[in-house]
Parts: structure tokens; sequence; C-alpha cells
């Protein structure tokens, strides 16, 4: 039994109590909680159609495999173990695609490797930005995004370079 | 985010033709977009439900409670949204469940805080909404568990001695994202 199994039902009990003594009804609260949640979900949707279908299709295209050979002398320039290329490439657009790269990366090279460590912190330090923007702005209703893609993406190479070198430096 | 998406269908199109794959891209656009709704499906259960466990927040005491530590940088982040107590609650619910790897709590939580703000944007994202994106774009996530499950499964005797490298490396992506929108808001109209 681990810690974390914890923390979802203490959570709920907690604030069912919690709603208890200030005489708020927790079942009322968490249906209409719901339906606004099945809103969001209707809102993004039509979002994550058009993002999930233009990332599936550049995933068979095969082009992975190509950018990767451009991408690698500009990792290794940098620092990064050229092996993570495609999972550099992937992460920002696809989190099972990131997921199942990081995993073949980890699982080949071994967990403990260089390599399978940098795959696992650049997991753990990054994620779907794509996505992400496409959830959000796409509830907000928001079209003109300025800069946010921009400093998006600098989190991210920021985010890769960090885990090359941390893990460079720490193990 | 158009963009985005005709550079994608061009580079899916044009390696189509050039790798001989386009049988797999085609069947790839309708199996794309049938995930795009099984992923609607498979977290839309705990989607909703932690929208619900939100209302339950913002109708007690309890919103107000949480997280007093991180009200204060809240509100340096976010000093107009910050003013208001619902955002707030829902800005906080959305950075604790981020730090504690609740995923599909932050999302609901996130939405609720993005689309307060965004009333009376007129569709133009403001400079606080651009930094809670990218705040939530740069995972800032104490406990890692999915990539510690992998590892583990890889027959990892330690999975989370990574654990530092993952918290300086998340400080470093995150203080790179914000300060790339603090120098990109003057600039980007």
């Amino acid at each position: 039994m681990d810690l974390s199994s914890f923390i979802i039902p203490l959570l709920l009990s907690f604030i069912s109590l919690w709603a208890l003594r200030e005489k708020i009804n927790v079942y009322d609260a968490l249906a209409d909680g719901a339906a606004e949640g099945l809103r969001v979900l209707l809102r993004i949707f039509p979002h994550l159609l058009v993002l999930l279908t233009a990332v599936s299709m550049f995933r068979a295209s095969g082009a992975l495999d190509e950018l990767t050979r451009w991408l690698r002398p500009a990792l290794e320039w940098l620092g990064i173990p050229p092996e993570t290329a495609p999972l550099v490439l992937l992460r920002p657009f696809s989190g099972s695609g990131g997921l199942a790269i990081g995993s073949d990366l980890i699982a080949t090279y071994g967990p403990d490797s260089t390599i399978g460590r940098t795959a696992a912190v650049m997991l753990g330090c990054t994620e779907t930005t794509f996505y992400t923007i496409a959830v959000y702005f796409g509830a907000a209703g928001i079209r003109k995004l300025r800069h946010t893609l921009a400093a998006a993406l600098m989190a991210d190479i920021a985010g890769f370079l960090a885990a090359a070198w941390c893990v460079k430096w720490l193990f | 985010m158009a963009f985005v998406t005709v550079v994608l269908f061009l580079i899916s199109f044009i390696f189509g033709i050039s790798s001989g794959t386009m049988s797999k891209v085609s069947s790839a656009a309708m199996s794309g977009a049938q995930s795009a709704l099984e992923l609607c499906f498979s977290m839309g259960g705990a989607l909703c439900l932690w929208s619900g466990v939100m209302t339950v927040l913002e109708r007690s005491t309890l919103g107000l409670h949480l997280g007093r530590g991180l009200r204060c940088l809240l509100r340096r982040l976010f000093p107009e949204a910050g003013q208001n107590d619902t955002i707030l609650t829902a800005l906080s619910g959305n950075v604790s469940a981020n730090l504690l790897g609740l995923g599909n709590a932050a999302t609901p939580m996130g939405v609720r805080a993005a689309t307060a703000m965004a009333a009376g944007c007129g569709g133009v994202a403001s400079n606080e909404l651009c930094r809670l994106v990218v705040l939530n774009t740069a995972s800032v996530q104490l406990l890692p568990t999915t990539v510690a499950a992998l590892r583990s499964a890889a027959g990892c005797a330690t999975p989370l001695d990574i654990l530092p490298a993952v918290w300086l490396s998340s400080l470093f992506s995150v203080t790179a994202g914000l300060a790339a929108a603090w120098l990109l808001e003057k600039w980007v109209k």
C-alpha cells in the first residue's frame, strides 16, 4: 500500500465532513460540479479532435524518423543524449506518444543508464504543451494566443536542457 | 494553433508521398479522431468528479483556506485575477493538483480559472492567461508518479532517485517559461 493511494479517498472524506459542518449539501455540490465538468468536456472535445488527428497523421507518416536525424547533431552539441531526439520532438504534441517513446528508451537502455534517466526526468519536468494550450484556450474561447506558444516552448526547451544537465551532474 | 495544424497536415502529406506511408497516414487521420473521443470518455469521469470537488471547495470556506502559502505567490503572479476569490480558489486548486500530480484534477480547476479570466477579453489572451497556461504547460510536480511507474516497470529498484533532478529541471523550466512570457508580453500585442 503506497502513500499516494491515500490522497483521493482522504480528500473526498475530508471535504464532505467539512461541508457537513458548514451545512452545505455535498451531494448537490458534487453533482452540480460534475454537470459543469461535462460542459467543459464538450467545449474541449472539438479542439482535441483537430489536434489529435493532426498528431496521429504526423506520427504515421514517418516524418519523426527524418526529423530525428536532423535534430541529433544539435542535441549532441547541447550536451543532450541524441537518443532522446524522438522524445524531445514528440513530447510537446502527444502525451501518450511521449510516454510510449520514453518507456521504450527506459526499457532499451535501462532505467539507471544516463539515457534512461534523462528520458525519465524529461517526462517528469515537461507537459504536453500543445494539448494544454488547446484545452485551456479552447475551453476559454481564446483565439489569439499572442506570446503563449513561444513562452511555453521556451519552458519545454529549458526543461529538456536542464534534464540532461541535471542527470549528468547529479549521477 | 492554425499554423501548427497546417504544418502537421502538410508534413504528414509530404512524408506520406516520399516514404510511401500514405495509406497509414490516411487511416491514422480516422483513428486519431477516434482517439480524441476515447480520450474524452476515459478522462471524462475523473474530470467531472474533480469539477464536483472544486464546486464543494467554492461553496464552503475550504476554498479560502486552501493553500494560504500559495495565495501570496498567486496574487503576485496574477494581480488582476487574484482580486477575485472564486478565481483565486480555482487557481490554488489548479496549482495544488499539479503539485500532487493529479493531472485529471488540475485540468477542470485550471480551465475554470481560465474561463473566468477570459471573460471580457474578446478572444485575445491576456498576459495573466498566458502566464496561467505557461504554468500548466511546464509541469510542476512534486511526485512524478507516472514516470516512477515506468521506471519500476523496467526493473528499477529506486524509481524515485530522479526526484532531485526532476525538481531542479521543473524549477528551471517554469522559471524560463515565466521569464519568456514576461519578456514577450511587452512586445506581442
